[in-house]
């Protein structure tokens, strides 16, 4: 067997604790154990925002595109359309793509280009040093907002729904193992999935107490049920203090039209 | 016999626009160069909507002011271009809508009552009645409604010979002896330059006046094997292109001022990322909304200078329908060999104007082709060579990582904040300019018409070039023509203007951009004739405002 590394030289600049090396390690195993199967390195490509997730373009040693902030998701339509081999995964923040880059997420899901989205939701703007984003908790006091915000976040997955998003997981950075299983599937799902990774940031906004407490694994659950996976979305708003499901939500079966 | 000008005018809806279209088939037909000014309002329905076609012996850019024919498809058409008549200008109106005692009325609402046919006819039996008063035989008549009707062609052929049939014949227009040339649009002549270049894909958000573009390509996508992309805005449009870019398609995408500032961080990113792309900016009166169906000149600084940071581009500007077509094949081949973004400056008059086309005028393009990677030992996206360019490789090329960078990078496209190398990538980016600018020179970037010995130049650039080389050669001036602002050939420029003691810039903004830009170089304007209503100088005004200044 050939010996598959993916790491390149480049020196990792994430905090010690990151939720990021979860998000590394889990698609280093994962993309290993597709180009053990066979699948050509060549022809895996991956595209990032800007912000803390992107680094991850110069940690994996695969064809990669260090896109700008906000503009990972035309990037990788553009890819993929333009060579339909290729397997394109884009790894995005939240204030990127769930903020300034919001309208291409929508278009995307809706086009349903077979392409895998990854979102490392740590709910604060890392890099530019703690700002509040779309999914932060209302009341949330970042740099900009030190009197806490008055907005409520958005729950993406409900407007994933709404925009006809075809495959919608949630995963979490704490449990490594259930991340490779959710990559996995979106990975190998031939349309539009979107992955929620609860990212979380040790320095701005430290949640691995708060998840580690109410998140659960969706079990005997059908993913290809509308209104359940809807109910199941809607179960947790990203706000309030209720149980937080993990997992496949929605899963479009493949008899639909994946033009 | 001289040259003819017949304006069509009648209410936004009345398909002023195709029937000026096919009077300019018609008149091709017989041997004649063409060239179509449309003036319409950014309305659908009811605003008031002209064309000017005027065709000659010669080559021509420009249209006149004072017209030969006048068709009024209704009372506007009359009041508002009255002005525009001379004695021996012949009228042909529609009398159902339109009171007047003199030229040719035919009863248009009634024919078309008649023949059952519908009130969107009324333009095909004027353009029927036309042809009969100037002498132009049914028999091509009907050729080219065949070629250019689908849609209830029977009806319209229908209505038209009515219309021919109520006629009388005033003038005869002469068959010249000479090939017949297709028109185009300025938008055709840069789609078909653009494939031509070897593009594969072409992504655009709906915007006037490069729309036409876009309609286009994707019209004739089958034939030519083409992705032709619409997505949700412009910045899409171009981040979309650069994915197409580095997964080895060459790409062009086309919008106009308002389009380009939200592409401004793209295009920065293809400077940084080396990946190429060719932008068609088309230019109307601005700033803002402006007047969107309008022409200007108004974006030589924004496509000199947009996005952020400083990188190689390379900018031009043609300035009839063969030089469009040319300069587009051109800036495809050399955005790829150079790997930077090239951006094709273009206006509502060059877009959206219909022009005789004669590809044997337009040049041969046997532009250079990419350095792609030899596909031995470790693939570096971003080696440092002696011109700058590194070579290429793509996505699913075995062997090779290809790794992109909007940061600042090593040759392997890691990032880096390195001082050194910052400087070295820095300096390997901008070094390209030297060689391409090198590349340019051999071929003709600036052209120099009219007296070409004069001491008095008129300077000018894009769709001016049709009405200065008219006013150039009626009033004895040399007429010089920069086409490439990017890297600047000024060697070239400044040949053109040897023995040269007097400058006049004329041009379609209020602040002289040309001429800025060619002081900036050294060259200092004396004088310049500057018009931003929106609409192209005439020949009749140019020579005026001119001769108002003694030349």
């Amino acid at each position: 067997m050939e010996n598959i590394s993916l790491s390149t030289n480049a020196k990792n600049t994430w905090c010690p604790g990151c939720g990021n090396f979860a998000i590394l390690n889990s698609i280093k195993a994962v993309l290993g154990g597709l180009i053990e199967e066979g699948f050509p390195r060549e022809k895996i490509v991956i595209v990032s925002g800007i912000g803390c997730h992107a680094k991850i373009a110069d940690y994996l040693n695969v064809n990669s595109f260090y896109s700008l902030h906000g503009r990972v998701v035309p990037v990788c339509e553009a890819i993929k359309l333009a060579n339909p081999e290729l397997k394109v995964i884009g790894f995005a923040g939240d204030g990127d793509t769930y903020g300034e880059g919001l309208e291409h997420l929508i278009f995307a899901a809706k086009r349903n280009i077979d392409i895998n989205i990854i979102i490392h939701n740590n709910r604060v703007y890392g890099l530019t040093t703690g700002q509040y984003t779309p999914t932060s908790p209302l009341g949330f006091k970042g740099r900009s907002t030190p009197k806490g915000t008055k907005e409520s976040p958005i729950n993406p997955l409900e407007l994933m729904m709404a925009s006809h998003a075809s495959f919608i997981a949630r995963g979490y950075t704490h449990g490594i193992e259930l991340l490779k299983k959710i990559f996995k599937e979106a990975i190998m799902y031939k349309g539009f999935s979107l992955v929620d990774v609860l990212q979380v940031c040790v320095t701005f906004f430290n949640m691995y107490d708060y998840y580690n407490k109410r998140v659960y694994e969706l079990k005997d659950y059908s993913p290809e049920d509308y209104s359940l996976a809807m109910e199941k979305i809607k179960e947790w708003d990203y706000n309030t203090d209720s149980k937080i499901p993990l997992g496949i939500f929605y899963k479009k079966g493949l008899s639909n039209d994946k033009t | 016999m001289k040259d003819l000008s017949i304006l069509i005018a009648g209410r936004a809806g009345d398909g002023i626009d195709k029937s000026s279209l096919i009077i300019g088939e018609i008149l091709a037909q017989l041997g004649y160069c063409i060239y179509i000014y449309r003036d319409y309002p950014s309305i659908i329905r009811g605003g008031h909507t002209f064309s000017i076609i005027r065709c000659s012996g010669n080559k021509i850019a420009a249209h006149e002011d004072m017209i030969d024919v006048l068709l009024a498809l209704n009372q506007d058409s009359i009041d508002l271009h009255k002005s525009r008549l001379s004695g021996k200008s012949l009228v042909i109106y529609d009398s159902s809508t339109v009171k007047l005692d003199i030229g040719i009325g035919i009863p248009i609402g009634e024919i078309i009552k008649e023949a059952n046919a519908l009130d969107l006819m009324r333009n095909s039996c004027i353009v029927g009645a036309m042809c009969k008063s100037i002498g132009i035989e049914k028999n091509i008549l009907e050729k080219i409604f065949r070629e250019n009707i689908s849609k209830e062609l029977d009806l319209n052929l229908k209505v038209a010979f009515l219309g021919f049939d109520r006629a009388e014949e005033v003038i005869k227009i002469e068959k010249l002896d000479q090939k017949i040339l297709p028109i185009v649009t300025g938008n055709e002549a840069i789609g078909r330059g653009l494939i031509k270049g070897g593009m594969k894909t072409y992504i655009a958000y709906p915007m006037t006046p490069v729309s036409g573009v876009l309609h286009y390509l994707a019209r004739v996508s089958g034939e030519f094997s083409l992705n032709v992309i619409h997505p949700e805005n412009e910045i899409a449009v171009m981040l979309m292109a650069m994915g197409f870019s580095y997964a080895g398609a060459r790409v062009a995408v086309g919008t106009s001022g308002g389009g380009f500032c939200l592409m401004t961080e793209g295009l920065s990113f293809s400077g940084m990322a080396e990946l190429p792309v060719v932008v068609l900016l088309g230019q109307r009166p601005g700033p803002s909304t402006g007047l969107p169906t309008y022409t200007g000149q108004t974006e030589l600084n924004f496509a000199l200078a947009a996005g952020q940071g400083e990188f190689t581009r390379l900018v031009v500007a043609p300035g009839d329908s063969e030089e469009a077509y040319y300069w587009s094949a051109l800036s495809m081949k050399l955005a790829w060999k150079y790997q930077i973004p090239a951006i094709i400056l273009c206006d509502k008059t060059l877009n959206e104007g219909t022009y005789s086309f004669d590809i044997d005028l337009a040049g041969k393009i046997n532009g250079p082709e990419p350095l792609l990677w030899s596909k031995l030992g470790e693939y570096k996206r971003y080696q440092n060579t002696k011109n700058g360019i590194s070579a290429l490789a793509f996505p699913s090329d075995k062997g090779a990582v290809v790794k992109i960078n909007s940061y600042e990078h090593d040759e392997a496209g890691i990032t880096t904040e390195d001082k050194d190398l910052t400087v070295a990538m820095q300096d390997k980016r901008l070094r390209k300019a030297g060689y391409l600018l090198e590349e340019l020179e051999q071929h003709e970037t600036v052209k120099v018409y009219g007296k070409k010995d004069a001491p008095t130049a008129l300077f000018c650039w894009g769709s001016n070039k049709g009405v200065c080389v008219e006013a150039g050669e009626k009033l004895g001036l040399r007429v010089v023509q920069p086409m490439v602002f990017s890297p600047f050939p000024l060697k070239q420029f400044k040949e053109a203007l040897k023995g040269v003691k007097k400058i006049i810039c004329v041009e379609n903004n209020a602040t002289g951009q040309l001429a800025d830009f060619v002081k900036f170089h050294g060259i200092n304007v004396d004088d310049k004739v500057l018009k931003y209503d929106g609409r192209p100088f005439t020949p009749e005004e140019l020579e005026e405002q001119l001769e108002k200044r003694r030349c």
